[in-house]
């Protein structure tokens, strides 16, 4: 095996793996007294047998010396930036977690933050400021305009009490 | 209703106040998504899909419209000023644009950019009302079987054709069919692949698959491989086009918009291969007086042809989709979840049934296209600017978006917790060079496919066989099996003379 194919190798493992996945999934689909030529589990079962082909095709071509290390993105981007993704992930994170009970615009400015400081952003709280506008302009749009109900947190509950509006 | 009175009845429709406000907020969001590095026409429309709860159809897809032709327009600019073509039809306009913007002609290169996909876009819309209804024909015969192996024909042409590789292609595709099944089996009634979580009764929604793929994705992905360093936007100078800028880029219009449109109407090819077929026609056809500017200073035929193929294939691929039903790009999958949110099914139906809707759509493309013109060469002040954001606070502010349009959809973090985990997936895909859009086509095309063949399995009595003895779905199942292995047979006979 070439060196550098051992990621591509690992590609192809987890398609059979989330073939298997499949097949176990379909495995598991109840099945109906009720007639029908092409039931609930036909299709899936294709796609489970189809994906499991398809991972065992990667995983050859991967033992043959892979794909992706000859790719020229790849062979020219540098050594991955993991701090980068760890901000990027952080945030998403806090974002999962403060989303309810903070609201919207909150979670989301704070997600803003840190996914500015992934990119390389080194003012945090020009950051916050611009984050906290785009956030309540989101927020605004898609409440007002699109007629999405996203309940509104500490924040947008304050901004509609000013405004004089009823908070939904 | 016949093509021209049919134009009659969308123009008088597509100019009310309303309609035409719905345009030009379709071309200016669609323009800027396309000049933003990042984001494209297929999650933007996938974030706007919640107005199809409030505003009817005609002004939703005259708004989704706007924004798909919008986008073609915007991604030449990136390409020109900053070498970074932001939609895959816009590769071939950086190959010359930026070398002309980089020797000081930016503003021809933008104009002939923008005037061709004018022309080109005029040609693919006269060709959707010409040759819609014709299609509509002859798609009134097609019966389930022959719809069923036109979509395996899709399929296969999405993922096995297109890309660089059908191993990889075919995956994303059957990652896409397996997401588009999770949910209740709407003939047996059965839950399927849902983990017996009750959010997942109802399936994978569209919105969420599409902005993971689109959005999350890609940040995750910038960021993976993020290093400092700064982005240069060269400067635009002067727009005008000179008579011989004029002349020289007239025939490379017309024949990319003669290629494009047709490849676009086949799924077949997606805006790549006619951008790049283009693209080497006018280096051939180039008068040998300006052949040296090819790959030097860059020259204006190779970015007149490519862009206007590119827009004439993005016309056609609407063909298939308001006349079939049957997406071949991930924008249009997604238009077609829109037109099922409405309960309307696109198909040969639609042009009788919701011959309004069609017509003043189609009416609204050829205003649109004015409109297009218009705002990216006199306002191309405006979108340079847009592309002086900087990376961080775009990409922030990107997700911040990708956010609150999936967590509108139900206000549950389990959707938030698929939507991060599907972006993982995503950049894995784009380190591994999986294409996406076959991802998007398959879940929401795989569903329909398994609805035409229990249909065409009923109708034939649980006959298999009714696939190769209708001769229309024999010769499109002809067509697919070639698609797959043709390139391969191709590629071994050639090494084989070689």
């Amino acid at each position: 095996m070439k060196p550098g194919a051992a990621p591509d190798l690992a590609v192809g493992l987890g398609v059979v793996v989330l073939g298997i996945l499949a097949a176990w999934l379909t495995w598991v689909i109840p099945v109906t007294p009720v007639y029908a030529v092409v039931g609930p589990k036909l299709v899936p079962a294709v796609i489970a047998a189809a994906l499991v082909v398809l991972g065992l095709m990667l995983t050859v071509a991967a033992l043959r010396g892979g794909w992706s290390a000859d790719l020229p993105e790849v062979a020219e981007a540098g050594p991955p930036n993991l701090l980068a993704l760890a901000w990027l992930g952080g945030g998403m994170l806090l974002n999962l977690v403060l989303i309810e009970p903070l609201g919207f615009s909150i979670a989301a400015a704070i997600q803003f933050v840190c996914t500015a400081r992934a990119f390389g952003s080194t003012s945090m709280l020009r950051d916050a400021a611009i984050a906290l506008a785009v956030s309540l302009a989101a927020f605004f749009l898609f409440v007002e305009a699109l007629g999405v109900n996203i309940g509104a947190g500490l924040l947008e509950g304050a901004i509609l009490r000013l405004l004089g509006q009823e908070v939904p | 209703m016949d093509s021209l009175s049919g134009l009659a009845l969308g123009f008088g429709n597509a100019f009310s106040l309303v309609n035409l406000a719905w345009a030009l907020l379709g071309c200016f969001l669609g323009t800027a998504v396309g000049v933003l590095p990042g984001i494209g026409p297929a999650l933007t429309i996938a974030l706007l899909l919640p107005i199809t709860f409030s505003v009817n159809a005609t002004g939703a897809f005259i708004l989704f419209c706007g924004v798909f032709y919008g986008a073609m327009y915007g991604g030449s600019t990136t390409s020109i000023l900053l070498n970074t073509p932001g939609e895959s039809g816009s590769i071939i306009t950086a190959l010359e644009g930026a070398k002309m913007a980089r020797n000081g002609r930016a503003g021809p290169a933008l104009a002939t950019s923008a005037i061709g996909s004018f022309v080109a876009g005029t040609v693919g819309t006269l060709g959707i009302a010409f040759l819609g209804p014709v299609i509509v024909e002859w798609a009134l015969v097609l019966g389930p079987a022959e719809y069923f192996t036109l979509m395996v024909l899709c399929f296969v042409t999405v993922s096995a054709v297109l890309g660089s590789s059908a191993l990889r292609g075919l995956t994303s595709l059957f990652f896409g069919l397996l997401l588009g099944l999770v949910g209740i089996d709407l003939q047996t009634g059965q839950p399927r692949l849902t983990f017996g979580v009750p959010e997942l009764l109802d399936g994978v929604n569209v919105v969420l698959v599409a902005v993971a793929l689109f959005a999350v994705g890609e940040a995750l992905y910038m960021a993976w491989h993020h290093h400092a360093g700064k982005q240069e936007v060269l400067e635009v100078g002067r727009l005008m086009l000179s008579k011989e800028d004029l002349k020289r880029s007239f025939w490379p219009w017309i024949r990319g918009a003669g290629l494009g449109f047709p490849f676009g109407v086949l799924p077949a090819g997606g805006t790549e291969m006619p951008t790049m077929l283009s693209y080497y026609a006018e280096r051939k056809l180039v008068d040998p007086k300006y052949a040296p500017e090819f790959g030097t200073t860059g020259a204006i035929e190779g970015v007149a042809g490519p862009e206007a193929a590119n827009n004439a294939a993005a016309a056609g691929i609407l063909v298939p989709m308001l006349t079939l039903g049957i997406p071949t790009s991930a924008t249009a999958a997604i238009m077609l979840s829109a037109f099922q949110s409405y309960g309307i099914n696109p198909g040969p139906l639609l042009f009788t049934q919701q011959a309004e809707l069609v017509w003043t759509l189609i009416a609204s493309l050829f205003i649109a296209n004015v409109m297009l013109v218009v705002l990216n060469l006199p306002l191309v002040g405006l979108w340079v600017r847009i592309l002086k954001i900087p990376v961080p606070q775009l990409y922030a502010g990107i997700l911040v978006f990708a956010t609150i349009g999936t967590y509108g959809i139900s206000n549950s973090v389990i959707d938030l917790v698929i939507l991060y985990a599907l972006g993982v997936v995503a950049m894995f895909m784009r380190r591994f060079d999986f294409p996406v859009a076959p991802v998007v086509i398959g879940m929401i095309l795989g569903p329909m496919a398994e609805q035409a063949l229990r249909q065409a399995l009923t109708i034939s009595q649980g006959d298999w066989t009714v696939f190769v003895t209708r001769p229309g779905s024999a010769l499109i199942l002809g067509l697919a099996l070639v698609a797959l292995v043709g390139p391969k047979l191709y590629g071994a006979w050639t090494a084989r003379r070689a």
